[in-house]
């Protein structure tokens, strides 16, 4: 059996694989797809733990962090599909009109 | 799950994972991805987590990745510079942190010295008749505003995404760009 020490470390590694595509680059929807490699690797961590304290609570917070998951794909390719309609780039360099 | 099968996901995922932010190609990152949530899928099922591991895969997989895909065509995105160009200085102190962030994680996380211990659960553990009798009993209230949450998110995405009566495409003129400046104007977003 592996140990739960060792999902814990693929989860901490998945995380901070997510933190550096959020901050090298540049596509928004790259950006937004590293967030939602975070918020696995998360949910890995989420039910590694339950398994380790045999509750069932790791698990429904899981089911709970999809379903936000979910809302936030939605609401948040929305606003790049009005992004794109405005401004016809992807690229979050180019959003700096509240730049100074 | 056996350690060989562990090792062998998990560098799956790894590799996955990395693949997910370093290609250029949108549909390349998108399907990287996708092997990402499959592989926890699996994990998710060796830790006995069956229903949330099939959940992750439809939901995830079967959902928010084709939703993904459908933006990304609709949008018609080409390639972009992927992780070179500009603000390498970012870039690079980005890469640092990140680093120490994992080194820091994993140290914690790998020294723990009680995640070391295996125990052994029930046999109906993560089934779905356990996962439902946690989440209707206990987790009632918090279960029914996930619906008004995704009612909300239905109603934003709606609002957001949709084109006014008589708006025109273009509100703002795109930022002076020396290429794109003299590229005709793409095929409207439907």
């Amino acid at each position: 059996m592996t140990p739960i020490s060792y999902y814990m470390a693929l989860s901490a590694i998945l995380f901070a694989i997510g933190v550096v595509g959020v901050l090298v680059r540049r596509n928004v929807i790259v950006m937004f797809l590293a967030i939602e490699l975070m918020l696995n690797a998360v949910n890995l961590a989420f039910v590694a733990l339950g398994r380790r304290i045999g509750s069932m609570d790791g698990q429904v917070i899981v089911f709970f962090v999809m379903t936000v998951a979910a809302a936030e794909a939605a609401v948040g390719l929305a606003i790049i599909i009005a992004m794109f309609r405005n401004r016809e780039t992807v690229d979050a360099d180019e959003l700096n009109l509240l730049r100074w | 799950m056996p350690q060989p099968l562990f090792a062998f996901l998990a560098a799956l995922a790894i590799i996955a994972a990395f693949g997910t932010i370093l290609q250029r190609n949108l549909i390349h990152c998108v399907l990287g991805f996708a092997l990402v949530l499959i592989d926890l899928g699996v994990l998710y099922m060796g830790l006995g987590a069956v229903t949330v591991g099939f959940l992750q895969i439809i939901v995830y997989v079967g959902a928010i990745m084709v939703l993904f895909l459908f933006v990304i065509w609709l949008l018609n995105v080409q390639a972009d510079a992927g992780v070179r160009g500009g603000g390498l200085g970012l870039k690079l102190l980005g890469a640092i942190g990140a680093a120490a962030l994992a080194a820091e994680l994993f140290t914690i996380f790998f020294n723990a010295p009680k995640l070391r211990e295996v125990r052994t659960i029930a046999p109906d553990f993560g089934s779905v008749a356990t996962l439902a009798r946690v989440l209707f009993s206990q987790y009632l209230v918090a279960f029914e505003t996930t619906s008004l949450l995704l009612l909300a998110a239905i109603v934003g995405a709606i609002a957001l995404a949709r084109r006014l009566v008589g708006q025109t495409a273009r509100i703002a003129p795109p930022a002076p760009r020396s290429a794109a400046a003299e590229t005709p104007p793409r095929r409207e977003v439907a």
